[in-house]
C-alpha cells in the first residue's frame, strides 16, 4: 500500500464524509473548471436569493472552487477526481478577510469505470460523491449538476453484509504503529431502541481473521460469514444475546469507520485508495 | 364579390402614402403588398350584407386620416357616426389590415381627446392581420410623446393581446432598444417587460441590457414581469445572468389577456378559422416545484431546458469558425412544423428526462437514435424508478406521484412503440417484491412493453413472479395479467413483422437465428399463458369475464403465421379448450369457433407454403400441432354437429364417456343430445327459434329442429350474430358430399 499524496490526505482524512453515487456525468470536461465554478457560485447565490437575477462572474458571498485530482484514482481509465469547494467570506473583516470553508463535495472514481468505450467522449464516470458540510448546500451544488450535466444523485447506504465485508478487509489490514479496538455497533429491534457497542481488541480480532482466511490477497463471503459468527458467538458466550438476530449498524476500526446510512470517515492515509475502491464498488453496483 | 372588395383596397392604400411621408416609408411599400394579399386570402366571400357597412368603414377612414385637431366628440356627430361605424366594424367583423395604421396613428397622435383615443384603441379588433408598419409608426409616435401615459398603457396592452396577428416582426425588432428604454416609466415597465419578453431574441440579450435589469431589479425589489424577463435572457444567455424562480408565482405578467381577447375570439369562432396559437410562456420550471421535496428526487420529469452547458459550445465554435448555427432553444419548440424547420439546430434539453412529456421531442429523439441521448435517458429512468419505487423504499408514501410518474413511461413507450431498457430493467428487480397491488395497472401495462431481448431469462424475471401474484390474486387481477400478456405478445409480433420489412433485404442467416430465438420466446409465453388460463379457470368460479380474456389472447396467436408471418401455431390446452367449448355463453362458443377457423386457414396456408417451396423447413410447425387440431376439431364437430362427441372424442382430457356412464344419467337420446340444438350455450335460441318456427306448439319439442329446418335453424343463429360459428362450419363441415368425410355424417337426417 503506497501513501497517498499528502495534500489529498490532508483534504480527505479525519473528517465525516456523506455518500452518494452520481450517474455519469455528460458533457463535463476538466478544462473548463474555473467556467463552472463562476456559474455555480451565481446559481447558489440566485437560489439563496429566490427570484432576484444574478449576474454571472461578479463577486459574490459563497466562493466557488472546482479542482482536480489526477492522482487520486486507481487506474488509467478512471477520471481524474474532482473537488468541490464552497467558503465564505466573513463580512466583519474589511479586506484580507479570511475565506472559511463552508462545504467540500468530492467526485472520484477508484477503479470504477463501467461505461462502453464508445461513449466515454461524451461521458464523465465519477461513480462516487462525498460531501462534508450542510445539507443545503449540498442540495443547491446537488442541483446544479443534476441541471448542467444531467446526471442523478443517490444517496448511498451500506448494507449489514457489505459492513461486514468492510469489518473483515480492514481487520487484516496490516499496521505498523498500535492499532485502537474494532468497535461493532448493533440496533437491537425494539422499543425504545437499543444499540450494542462491541468493541475487540485490534490485535484479537486480527488474531481470529489470520486464523479464517485462507489465501491471503483474496476474501470470499464464506470466510466473512465465518470471521463475524466467530464474534457473536464469543458474545453469546458472555451476554446470551443473538448478535445475528440484530442489524449491523457500523463499523469502527483504525482503517476507517462506516455507517450503514452512508457515512465514512477515513482514517489511515495508506489504505485511502482501497477504501475508496471498495466504496466506488458500492456505488457503481447502484448505478447498474 | 371577391373582386369588388379587393378592388378597394389599393384605393385606401393610396390615401395612406399621400399622408404619410417618413423615412420609414420605403419598407411600408413592401408592407402594403403584403397585406394585399392577405386580405384576398382572408376576406370571407359570404359578407354580401355587411357590403354597405363596408362603404361606411372606408368613408369612416377617409375621415380619420384628415381629421381636424380637436373636435370635440360632443359637438361633432361627424367624428361620432363615424367612431361608431369603426366601433360596430370592429366588433362584427373586425377591422381590415389597412385600418390600424390610420386608427392608430389618429390614436397615438393626440390630435383628439383622451376619450375618443381610448374609444379607436378599445375597437382595434383584427380581422385577419395586423401589418408591421402599422406597428412601427405607433412606436414612433410613442417616442415623440403626444399621447397621454393612458394611452401609451392602453397601447402596450393592445399590443401584447394583439402580438400574434401582427404579420411580420423583423421591423419592430429592430425597435427592441425603444421598448428597451420605456423600461425606465414605473407605470409602463410591467407592461414593455411583456412586449420585450414577447420579442426577444438570442441576439437582443446584451450585457448592458442585463445590468440595466438587474438595476431595476435592485430599485423596485422582485418583480414577476422582471423575474419573466430576467430568466428569457437566462435562457438565452445562461452564461451572462442566472435566476432561480421562487416557485408561488401565479402569473407573471398580469391582465395579459386585455380587453380586447373576448372580441378577437367571437371573431374567430365566427370564422371558424385557427388563427395562430397565442405563445405560451414557457417558465415551466418553477411551476411543478412548489411542493418541497428531496434535492435529488427526479420524479417530476425536469422541464424541457436548454442545454446550460454553453462552455462546451464556445470551444465546438473555435474549433469550427465556419459553423454558425444557432441553437434553437427546447423550450420554443411548440409545433410540429417548428420541429420540422429547426430539425437541424435543436439540441436536446439539459436534462434527457424531460422528453418524456414532451411529443416533439421524443420524434426527434426518434429520428435521431443517439447512443448518448439513450443512455442519459437510461441512467435518469433507472435511477429516477429505483429511488422512487413506493414497493421497494421503506418510507415512500409518495404513491400517487409515483403512479404518475410510471404512467407517464408507458404513455411515452406507447408514443415511440418500444420500450425503455431501464423501465424492463427495473421491472425484473422489482416485480419479486411487488405485492401486485400496488400501481398495478401502471405495472402491467409496461410489463406489456418489455422487450424480447433476455427472452431466455423471461421464466424467473417475468413469469414465476408474475405467477406467484397471479394464483393468489383477484380474478380482476388475472384478468389484467392476461391482458398484459396478450398486448406483450402483440407488440413482440408487431416488432417482428417491422423488423422483417426492414431487413427484407439482408441475409437470411442472421434472420434466422434471430427467428429461432423469437420463435422460441413467443412459444414460452403462450405455454405460459396456457397455464396460468387452465389454473384460473379452475380457481375461479365467474368464468366468462375470464374466459373473455383468455379467448383474446388466443384471437392473436391462431393467426400468427398469416398476420404477423412467424411460423409458429400453438394450440390452446385442453383446459382451455374444454371450458370453452361447453361454456354456458354463446359469446365464448362463438370466439372459439372463430378461433378455430383461423387455426385451421393458417395451418391449411402453411401446409401448402410448405409443399410449395419446401423452404425453411426447420420452420415446419410439428405434427403435434395438427394432431391436437385434429382431435380438438373432431371433438368439436361431435360437440356441435353430430352428436357424437361422447364416442369419438380421442383427447385424454375430452368428453369421451362410457355408454354405461350415459345410460345412468336418464337422457333418453343421450346419443343426440349434443349438437348446435342442445348445447347448452345454444339452446335458448334453439326454443326461440322453435316459438318462432312453430307459434302454435307449446310442447318445445326440440328433435323438431331438423331437415329443412336444421338448415333454417343454422340461419337464425347466424343472424344472431354468430358469425364465429358460420365461419367454423361452413369451413369444417362438409356438407355435400356426404360419403367422403364422416364429419357430415347426420347431416341431412
Amino acid at each position: 500500500q503506497q501513501d497517498t499524496d499528502p495534500q489529498i490526505a490532508a483534504l480527505l482524512l479525519r473528517r465525516q464524509w456523506t455518500l452518494y453515487s452520481v450517474s455519469p456525468l455528460y458533457r463535463f470536461s476538466d478544462s473548463h473548471l474555473s467556467g463552472y465554478a463562476r456559474l455555480l457560485s451565481a446559481f447558489i447565490a440566485a437560489e439563496k436569493q429566490k427570484g432576484l437575477a444574478v449576474e454571472i462572474g461578479v463577486e459574490l458571498d459563497i466562493k466557488v472552487v472546482l479542482s482536480s485530482f489526477p492522482d487520486l484514482k486507481g487506474c488509467d481509465q478512471d477520471q481524474a477526481a474532482l473537488l468541490v469547494q464552497l467558503s465564505s467570506k466573513s463580512k466583519s473583516s474589511t479586506k484580507n478577510s479570511e475565506e472559511k470553508l463552508v462545504w467540500s463535495g468530492w467526485f472520484c472514481s477508484v477503479f470504477g469505470d463501467y461505461l462502453p468505450e464508445s461513449v466515454t467522449e461524451d461521458f464523465t464516470c465519477l461513480p462516487l460523491f462525498l460531501v462534508n458540510g450542510a445539507e443545503s448546500y449540498t442540495s443547491i451544488v446537488g442541483s446544479w449538476f443534476q441541471k448542467t450535466f444531467d446526471c442523478c444523485f443517490r444517496r448511498l447506504a451500506i448494507s449489514p453484509l457489505n459492513l461486514s465485508w468492510m469489518a473483515a478487509i480492514w481487520t487484516g489490514c496490516k499496521l505498523d504503529k498500535t492499532s485502537s479496538a474494532m468497535e461493532l455497533i448493533f440496533s437491537v429491534p425494539c422499543l425504545p431502541p437499543l444499540d450494542i457497542s462491541y468493541s475487540i481488541h485490534a490485535e484479537d480480532a486480527n488474531a481470529l481473521w489470520d486464523t479464517i482466511q485462507k489465501t491471503p490477497g483474496e476474501i470470499t463471503q464464506e470466510e466473512v460469514d465465518v470471521f463475524m459468527n466467530s464474534l457473536y458467538s464469543h458474545f453469546h458466550r458472555h451476554f446470551r444475546i443473538h448478535l445475528s438476530a440484530t442489524k449491523l449498524m457500523k463499523v469502527s476500526t483504525t482503517i476507517a469507520s462506516a455507517h450503514c446510512d452512508g457515512i465514512v470517515k477515513f482514517l489511515q492515509s495508506q489504505y485511502l485508495t482501497q477504501v475508496l475502491m471498495l466504496l466506488t464498488d458500492l456505488a457503481v453496483s447502484q448505478i447498474e | 364579390m371577391q373582386r369588388r372588395q379587393s378592388s378597394k383596397i389599393p384605393k385606401l392604400h393610396l390615401h395612406a402614402h399621400h399622408k404619410h411621408q417618413t423615412d420609414l416609408s420605403a419598407w411600408r411599400q413592401r408592407g402594403t403588398t403584403d397585406s394585399e394579399k392577405t386580405i384576398q386570402n382572408h376576406q370571407s366571400p359570404d359578407n354580401q350584407e355587411n357590403d354597405s357597412k363596408q362603404g361606411s368603414l372606408e368613408e369612416a377612414l377617409s375621415y380619420f386620416q384628415r381629421v381636424p385637431e380637436h373636435v370635440s366628440l360632443k359637438k361633432d356627430s361627424v367624428l361620432q357616426k363615424n367612431l361608431a361605424t369603426v366601433e360596430s366594424v370592429a366588433l362584427q367583423r373586425g377591422l381590415p389590415p389597412e385600418g390600424f395604421e390610420v386608427l392608430l396613428n389618429v390614436a397615438l397622435s393626440g390630435k383628439l381627446a383622451d376619450t375618443v383615443n381610448t374609444r379607436i384603441l378599445m375597437s382595434l379588433i383584427p380581422a385577419s392581420v395586423i401589418p408591421e408598419n402599422s406597428i412601427v409608426s405607433s412606436v414612433s409616435w410613442l417616442c415623440v410623446g403626444k399621447c397621454s401615459d393612458k394611452i401609451q398603457l392602453l397601447f402596450l396592452r393592445w399590443l401584447i393581446t394583439v402580438f400574434d396577428f401582427i404579420d411580420h416582426k423583423e421591423q419592430i425588432n429592430a425597435l427592441y432598444g425603444f421598448f428597451f428604454y420605456f423600461l425606465q416609466d414605473e407605470k409602463l415597465c410591467p407592461y414593455v417587460c411583456h412586449v420585450l419578453y414577447l420579442l426577444t431574441r438570442k441576439e437582443n440579450v446584451l450585457p448592458f441590457r442585463i445590468r440595466k435589469l438587474l438595476d431595476l431589479q435592485s430599485k423596485m425589489g422582485m418583480q414577476p414581469h422582471l423575474q419573466a424577463l430576467l430568466s428569457l435572457y437566462k435562457l438565452f444567455h445562461p452564461e451572462l445572468v442566472t435566476i432561480t424562480l421562487p416557485g408561488k408565482v401565479k402569473a407573471y405578467f398580469k391582465n395579459s389577456e386585455g380587453p380586447w381577447k373576448a372580441a378577437i375570439n367571437a371573431i374567430r369562432q365566427k370564422k371558424q378559422e385557427n388563427s395562430p396559437v397565442p405563445l405560451q410562456l414557457f417558465l415551466g420550471t418553477a411551476q411543478r416545484q412548489w411542493r418541497k421535496r428531496k434535492w435529488n428526487s427526479q420524479m417530476v420529469v425536469p422541464a424541457s431546458s436548454t442545454n446550460e452547458n454553453y462552455l462546451e459550445d464556445k470551444t465546438k465554435q473555435c474549433v469550427a469558425l465556419s459553423t454558425t448555427t444557432e441553437y434553437f432553444p427546447v423550450e420554443q419548440l411548440q409545433s410540429f412544423s417548428q420541429l420540422l424547420q429547426n430539425i437541424h439546430c435543436l439540441e436536446f434539453p439539459a436534462q434527457m428526462g424531460s422528453v418524456l412529456t414532451n411529443p416533439l421531442l421524443l420524434h426527434y429523439m426518434n429520428c435521431k437514435k443517439d447512443e448518448a441521448v439513450n443512455l442519459r435517458l437510461h441512467y435518469w429512468m433507472g435511477q429516477t424508478l429505483e429511488e422512487e419505487c413506493t414497493w421497494c423504499v421503506v418510507d415512500n408514501s409518495r404513491q400517487e406521484e409515483f403512479k404518475e410518474f410510471l404512467e407517464t413511461i408507458y404513455k411515452a413507450e406507447c408514443f415511440l412503440q418500444e420500450g425503455f431498457s431501464s423501465c424492463e430493467e427495473f421491472l425484473y428487480k422489482s416485480l419479486p417484491l411487488w405485492d401486485g397491488s400496488c400501481c398495478q395497472s401502471q405495472v402491467l401495462k409496461l410489463v406489456s412493453w418489455i422487450s424480447i431481448n433476455r427472452f431466455s431469462e423471461m421464466k424467473s424475471l417475468l413469469y414465476d413472479p408474475l405467477a406467484q401474484l397471479f394464483f393468489t390474486s383477484s380474478l380482476y387481477f388475472k384478468c389484467s395479467v392476461l391482458e398484459s400478456m396478450r398486448e406483450l405478445l402483440q407488440n413482440w409480433l408487431i416488432s417482428h413483422v417491422i423488423h422483417l420489412d426492414s431487413e427484407s433485404d439482408s441475409q437470411d442467416h442472421s434472420l434466422n437465428s434471430t427467428l429461432s430465438g423469437l420463435v422460441d420466446a413467443v412459444a414460452q409465453l403462450i405455454n405460459f399463458v396456457g397455464q396460468i388460463s387452465t389454473a384460473a379457470l379452475r380457481l375461479e368460479s365467474d368464468i366468462t369475464l375470464l374466459m373473455h380474456f383468455i379467448l383474446s389472447f388466443y384471437e392473436i396467436v391462431c393467426d400468427m403465421y398469416l398476420q404477423y408471418n412467424l411460423p409458429l401455431l400453438i394450440m390452446p390446452p385442453a383446459g382451455v379448450f374444454y371450458p370453452a367449448l361447453l361454456s354456458m355463453e354463446s359469446v365464448s362458443l362463438n370466439r372459439l369457433c372463430y378461433i378455430m377457423y383461423r387455426y385451421r386457414t393458417n395451418l391449411v396456408a402453411a401446409k401448402e407454403n410448405y409443399l410449395e417451396k419446401k423452404k425453411a423447413p426447420q420452420f415446419r410447425f410439428s405434427s403435434k400441432t395438427y394432431k391436437e387440431y385434429n382431435q380438438y376439431l373432431i371433438a368439436m364437430v361431435g360437440c356441435l354437429w353430430t352428436s357424437n362427441a361422447f364416442e369419438k372424442d380421442s383427447h385424454p382430457q375430452g368428453l369421451h364417456m362410457d355408454e354405461e356412464l350415459l345410460k345412468k344419467t336418464a337422457v333418453k337420446e343421450y346419443k343426440r343430445s349434443l349438437n348446435i340444438v342442445h348445447h347448452p350455450a345454444l339452446m335458448i335460441y334453439a326454443l326461440s327459434f322453435l316459438q318462432q318456427a312453430f307459434p302454435d306448439d307449446t310442447t318445445f319439442n326440440l328433435s323438431l329442429i331438423k331437415g329443412k329446418k336444421w338448415d333454417w335453424y343454422l340461419e337464425y343463429l347466424y343472424a344472431n350474430g354468430l358469425k364465429g360459428l358460420k365461419l367454423f362450419i361452413e369451413s369444417s363441415i362438409n356438407r355435400i358430399s356426404q360419403a367422403s368425410d364422416h364429419k357430415a355424417e347426420n347431416v341431412q337426417e
